[in-house]
């Protein structure tokens, strides 16, 4: 998959229409390989639906290209072979195990008739084991706790083998601990795996401190992209979120810190 | 301070983390696979049922010389069969073709169940669930009322058929294929609108209410080995395509979206399952009216018992539910000889108790 250019992920004027209103305007963004960038910006704002069109699953116009090929013209199972998603609020069938689930993340190396062989076992035990879910394999979903749910999630994308890992909102119902751990676990299989990691999020220092570039959106448009420190300053984030805030910087790295207005306090 | 367990308490369910444990089942079988286990024992299910289908009737065949028989008729063997001609015709004409009708019926409608639960992810979704039963009552009525002019069973094919490619038509032109709750809602609108036909057709010619009632409730009583060739070809095709896509069905439960993040061609895959159990369900409806019931609780039973995993539920479903009808044959031939009970009756009489039991016994709710 060498020889396309630097860029794993290459969304060019993408648009997107939900229920005939437009939430997402023509954005364009690059995501180097192996490179971790992290969508920002208010509720609405149009992360969800980057997302889902670089996933193909909401129809869009503009172009994706993932490791050089034109998303649209491929077919669902090849998609799935380049590009595993980590869904903000993923559907966990309750009586399903473990296990099974993580099988999931094989199906597009199955195809439509196949049965899964010794190297599809063993993605499935690696992917288990690496997140720590041995003990809990045959356990039913809706017998876990939302952190051991997350990391079936993620053993599941794991599983899948694809070079470009989407994260929509991975720290969603965790606490902060658990936040920490899940970004250190993303951050860790990036470099292990060689991954491209594009995500969405809505804790600003948590953001700017894993990913190494921010993209900013509002209103469905692209409206910053840099560096953490480049995107999150005080004036962009008064601006977009309407939100008052102090910018100090800790080891480097931005940190976000909420404000209260004067005439509250 | 102590505390007294409360009733609540007492009563405390296993806890949800641990798989239902049953006589058969000692240890869940990995990642969803069917154990060998479950697997003999559908198949040793249906063994049984068909000899027991054979051996038992009004006629009162001898077991024995059913058994001599069946050993004459292996090649290698030259002694001659102990049955009379009678005896023999009853047999091999009458029952051995209601027998294997019933186990071709039963497998196909809980294939069929199981595919429609699994594209609607519905678990009270059933074969008739898009209009097929609403279709091929009203083709039946038209052939029963216009007596003569069309044969029964291409008439209610026909109209199940009919009924179910209308449904689709009609949530696609307004729900654009992705959402199933619309094509549910067309589903509802195609069979109340076919009823309404169907009841109106009837009222003009209340002498036939009895032929079409005796219909809607189901029965195996055949014509004989046509009946069974009639069936054959769309069962096994329904069958075989419901199975091979047995896998792509576990991948459908985490949603339609993930499913395609996943690979799977949802949309093209849910077509095609829905017409393979359409076709299977319009042919076993045409021959044997509508034996509910079985498509809806026989595979909840086996999710209940064996797991939730598609690759269990669809192969352990078509054995049981083959079994069950070819039994629920015997009953309904022999309970009341010679008059004949309904078979749709005799089913609901022991499946809902025996799903009651299987509810109480797991102590799961089903979800």
């Amino acid at each position: 998959m060498i020889g396309h250019g630097p860029e794993a992920i290459v969304a060019d004027r993408v648009g997107v229409r939900l229920g005939g209103r437009a939430v997402l305007h023509d954005v364009s963004l690059r995501v180097r390989r192996g490179g971790w960038t992290t969508l920002i910006g208010p509720n609405g704002a149009g992360k969800t639906s980057l997302l889902r069109a670089i996933a193909g699953t909401v129809a869009h116009t503009g172009s994706v290209t993932v490791e050089g090929r034109e998303l649209q013209a491929l077919r669902p199972r090849a998609r799935a072979l380049g590009l595993a998603t980590v869904p903000q609020t993923p559907l966990l069938p309750a009586d399903m195990t473990v296990r099974e689930y993580v099988l999931l993340g094989r199906t597009p190396h199955l195809g439509l008739l196949g049965r899964p062989g010794a190297s599809d076992r063993g993605a499935v035990g690696e992917a288990i084991a690496r997140l720590d879910l041995d003990r809990l394999a045959d356990r039913r979903l809706d017998a876990l706790s939302g952190w051991e749910r997350q990391r079936a999630v993620l053993a599941r994308a794991l599983a899948q083998g694809a070079p470009v890992l989407l994260l929509d909102e991975p720290t969603t119902a965790l606490d902060v601990g658990r936040q920490q751990e899940v970004l250190e676990l993303v951050g860790e299989l990036r470099t292990e795996r060689g991954l491209t990691v594009l995500g969405a999020m809505h804790d600003l220092t948590l953001a700017g401190q894993y990913a190494d570039r921010l993209a900013l959106l509002d209103g469905g448009r692209l409206v910053g992209e840099g560096w953490p420190a480049e995107v999150l300053t005080e004036t962009l984030i008064a601006r977009h979120y309407r939100a008052r805030v102090h910018v100090t910087e800790v080891d480097g790295v931005p940190v976000v810190l909420p404000a209260r207005t004067e005439a509250a306090a | 301070m102590t505390t007294l367990p409360t009733g609540e308490q007492r009563r405390r369910r296993p806890p949800a983390g641990e798989h239902p444990r049953s006589w058969l089942l000692r240890r869940p079988a990995p990642a969803g696979e069917l154990s060998w286990r479950w697997a003999a024992a559908g198949v040793a299910t249906l063994v049984a049922a068909l000899l027991g289908g054979l051996a038992l009737g009004p006629a009162g065949i001898p077991p024995g010389a059913i058994a001599g028989d069946l050993v004459a008729r292996l090649p290698w063997t030259d002694f001659g069969s102990p049955l009379s001609a009678l005896d023999d015709a009853v047999l091999w004409e009458l029952r051995a073709p209601r027998v294997v009708l019933g186990a071709l019926v039963g497998a196909t409608l809980a294939l069929a169940g199981g595919a429609y639960q699994a594209v609607f992810r519905n678990p009270l979704a059933d074969p008739y669930l898009l209009g097929a039963a609403a279709g091929a009552g009203l083709g039946a009525t038209i052939a029963i009322v216009y007596a003569g002019s069309v044969p029964l069973p291409p008439a209610a094919f026909a109209g199940a058929t009919a009924a179910v490619g209308g449904a689709y038509l009609l949530g696609r032109s307004v729900g654009g294929g992705r959402s199933t709750a619309t094509l549910i809602l067309a589903g509802v609108a195609m069979a109340a609108f076919l009823t309404a036909l169907q009841t109106l057709l009837l009222q003009q010619d209340t002498e036939n209410v009895r032929a079409v009632y005796a219909w809607l409730l189901g029965r195996l009583s055949t014509s004989g080995w046509a009946d069974v060739l009639l069936v054959l070809p769309y069962a096994a095709v329904s069958v075989v395509a419901v199975l091979a896509h047995r896998r792509v069905l576990d991948a459908l439960r985490v949603g339609d979206d993930e499913a395609l993040g996943l690979g799977v061609p949802v949309a093209r895959v849910r077509i095609l399952v829905i017409g393979a159990a359409t076709l299977g369900t319009a042919a076993a409806v045409a021959v044997s009216g509508l034996i509910g019931f079985v498509g809806i609780v026989v595979p909840h039973a086996v999710r209940l018992l064996a797991g939730s995993s598609y690759r269990v539920v669809l192969p352990l479903s078509a054995l049981f539910v083959a079994a069950f009808l070819v039994l629920a044959d015997v009953i309904a031939r022999t309970a009341l000889s010679p008059a004949e009970l309904p078979i749709g009756v005799v089913t609901a009489c022991i499946g809902a108790p025996f799903f009651v039991l299987v509810l109480r016994t797991t102590g799961a709710a089903s979800t």
